[in-house]
């Protein structure tokens, strides 16, 4: 058995929908990661059903720094996107439970974006 | 309803060696809800990726847990590698099963040790200690470390291991085998320990999956995934089946971990009868260009690294999601309805690596 992966890019608006479709189709949700771009970050949802991980990407410019949240299909979901609001700056809409950037203890704000090269506190 | 009172749980408490935090919504001596707070002692490891060479990446990862350190230094070579498309030869893959394995049976022997503490168990928590220095042994003499294995690289395994040594290892792994059957027989045949466990941090078969939950947290709730079934390394090579409980409380936790040290042996056992001869590592040259997510399980559950490499030394992005981050949201489910009295348990039946969580 091998670990088949493929990512599908869907707008931001669309996220949460489509969170919605993978949970229906009895999908569980692995991850949800951020890599940092020129202008934003991308934010990636890892899905896995019987031993298949599908990911779903989309992209969140610095200028918007908004995302909407999953946990209405995923309440997990909370812990990945209070890490996103601390350790990459987005602000994530709708969010039951929010920790408003305290989740993690930090000497600065948002240590993994690209305008933060060296991660030092300020 | 009652008055509601909240009851602070960590940082620091017994049944915590690392910190982490619980505020604890109580009606007299039940939860109603708990509410999760991490990052006490978060390291910020993934920005080093940033700038050390993707090389170095391998013993940044190994340090990234004290308990499972083999296994993140093996999650990320083997995403480099995959990334790379690098042929690792095979007897450095059935190496690296050996060296998962022994990870593993030291981790639950270690976690039953905790639990029998927290049970009251102390002759029984020194037992299981007792095991597991046997396994540390081990590990010294197939890798020259106890903590730190230093042994995984892009591209293979810096040692190899002599037929003389595969061979002392199965013999004493045979010894260590039923000093375990005796331990795990307390485990699961005392009914105090029965009497005391038993329906408490109840966490449903859907709850589990529908919350994330990972490894023997998983298992336990009557889930069969385990991401060796992928088959990394040499694991596709081996016959072995997922360890799966349905009780879905803390003794069906307790079972699972207890199996998986006999079924961790007998993967051992398989890994050296089987392990061919030839090279252990090959020259890889060039930097990593590419994109993965790697899955490996992890004693605790199913750890991710998810790499994006943009053709330098340095990666673009390191991403470490561990097995206990995963397992946070099932914790907060299975708390609700119970007694104060049985939070330690409850929370320790997850196997908490906060290590690994504030990578």
């Amino acid at each position: 058995m091998s670990d088949e992966q493929s990512i599908e890019l869907v707008e931001r608006s669309q996220v949460s929908a489509k969170a919605a479709e993978f949970k229906a189709g009895g999908w569980r949700l692995v991850q949800i990661s951020s890599v940092p771009t020129l202008g934003g970050q991308e934010i990636t949802y890892s899905f896995d059903k019987a031993y298949r991980l599908q990911s779903v990407r989309t992209t969140v410019p610095n200028a918007d720094p908004v995302l909407p949240t999953i946990t209405g299909a995923y309440f997990a979901a909370f812990t990945y996107e209070n890490e996103l609001q601390d350790l990459v700056g987005l602000k994530v809409l709708g969010l039951p439970l929010d920790f408003k950037g305290n989740f993690y203890r930090k000497a600065m704000n948002a240590p993994l974006t690209s305008s933060n090269p060296d991660g030092k506190a300020g | 309803m009652g008055t509601r009172t909240v009851i602070p749980f960590g940082p620091q408490h017994p049944v915590l060696p690392e910190p982490v935090h619980l505020d604890l919504v109580m009606e007299d001596e039940k939860i109603v809800e708990a509410i999760p707070s991490l990052g006490y002692v978060h390291r910020g490891l993934e920005k080093l990726a940033a700038k050390k060479d993707f090389n170095d990446m391998v013993f940044v990862s190994e340090r990234i847990c004290g308990i499972c350190s083999f296994i993140h230094s093996m999650a990320y070579s083997t995403a480099i590698e995959n990334i790379m498309k690098v042929e690792v030869p095979e007897r450095a893959q059935y190496l690296r099963v050996m060296w998962a394995e022994m990870s593993r049976v030291h981790s639950h022997l270690l976690w039953l040790g905790l639990a029998a503490d927290a049970l009251g168990y102390e002759s029984l928590f020194m037992h299981s200690w007792r095991v597991r220095e046997k396994v540390l042994d081990v590990i010294e003499e197939t890798s020259g470390g106890r903590v730190i294995f230093g042994t995984c690289k892009i591209g293979g395994v810096r040692r190899d291991v002599d037929a003389a040594t595969l061979d002392k290892t199965l013999k004493m792994f045979d010894d260590i085998e039923v000093e375990c059957q005796e331990i795990v027989h307390v485990f699961a045949g005392d009914p105090s320990v029965h009497k005391r466990v038993a329906g408490v941090g109840i966490l449903s078969k859907d709850d589990a999956y529908a919350l994330g939950a990972v490894g023997p947290v998983l298992r336990a709730s009557g889930v069969t995934w385990d991401a060796r079934k992928l088959g990394y390394a040499a694991y596709g090579k081996l016959e072995w089946e997922p360890v799966v409980e349905t009780g879905c409380d803390v003794p069906a936790r307790v079972l699972v971990r207890a199996k998986e040290i006999f079924q961790s042996i007998g993967l051992i056992r398989q890994a050296i009868k089987k392990m061919p001869k030839g090279p252990v590592e090959v020259r890889v040259t060039g930097n990593p260009n590419g994109e993965t997510i790697m899955r490996v399980e992890q004693p605790r559950g199913e750890l991710v690294y998810h790499i994006q490499a943009n053709g330098t030394k340095n990666l673009a992005r390191f991403r470490v999601r561990t097995p206990t981050f995963a397992n946070i949201p099932p914790l907060v489910k299975m708390l609700p309805g119970c007694e104060l009295a049985d939070v330690p348990i409850i929370v320790l039946s997850i196997d908490p690596c906060i290590s690994c969580t504030e990578r």
